[in-house]
């Protein structure tokens, strides 16, 4: 039962990686393309990470207390809080600065943001 | 469990995300690139680790994910003032 969990799981970080791929290809400007890059292998690094973790923690079950699949499971799960604390983090400096490096975002009308710094 | 096809497809996904790399028009862009290839080869770090049956491997990934968050911070930094 454990196994088919992790294949599931592992699909659909897969399909999710893939799709941070093709949206960076296929997206317009830097913006859109920090959606796709950021968000979907975030959401995908979760799965991933996840399988790896319900595979160790099954193995560390049946394996008794001392067993070395232990230090894979709180590891993969201290691997993953890293992930998760740093990546918004850093596409959020990575927007930051490209919209004060001066990118427009494409086919915009309206930019909120910059008449807020100019009257700032 | 069979870890290593994933690794593989990855490793595509690695690949994909290296091409805006390279062809990206501006500079926030190369670095969106990077920034997903960085959070992809944690991922794969991870599945190898699982795979070889190795935890030291995902200490690895762990150290990579804070150096490579510190590395988006100073190219963030550099595009945004020109200088560090």
């Amino acid at each position: 039962m454990p196994n088919t969990i992790t294949y599931v799981l592992i699909g659909i970080g897969l399909f999710f990686n893939l799709m941070a791929g093709v949206g960076l290809l296929r997206f317009p400007d830097v913006y859109t393309r920090l959606h796709a890059g950021t968000k979907c292998t975030t959401f995908g690094s979760i799965f991933l990470i996840g399988a790896v973790v319900l595979q160790a923690v099954a193995a560390w079950i049946s394996g008794g207390w001392g067993s070395p699949d232990s230090m894979l499971a709180l590891r993969g799960v201290i691997a993953l809080a890293a992930v998760l604390l740093t990546n918004p983090a850093g596409a959020h400096a990575i927007a930051r600065a490209a919209h004060r490096s001066g990118v427009k975002p494409a086919r915009a009308i309206v930019d909120d943001l910059e008449e807020a710094e100019v009257h700032d | 469990m069979n870890w290593m096809p994933a690794v593989v497809f990855l490793c595509v996904c690695v690949a994909i995300a290296l091409v805006r790399v390279g062809i990206g028009p501006t500079v926030p862009d190369r670095a969106v690139g990077l920034d997903t290839v960085n959070t992809i080869v944690v991922t794969s770090m991870v599945l190898l680790g699982a795979a070889f049956n190795e935890a030291l491997y995902i200490d690895v990934a762990i150290v990579y994910a804070l150096l490579s968050f510190v590395t988006t911070l100073f190219i963030a930094r550099y595009i945004e003032k020109g200088k560090f």
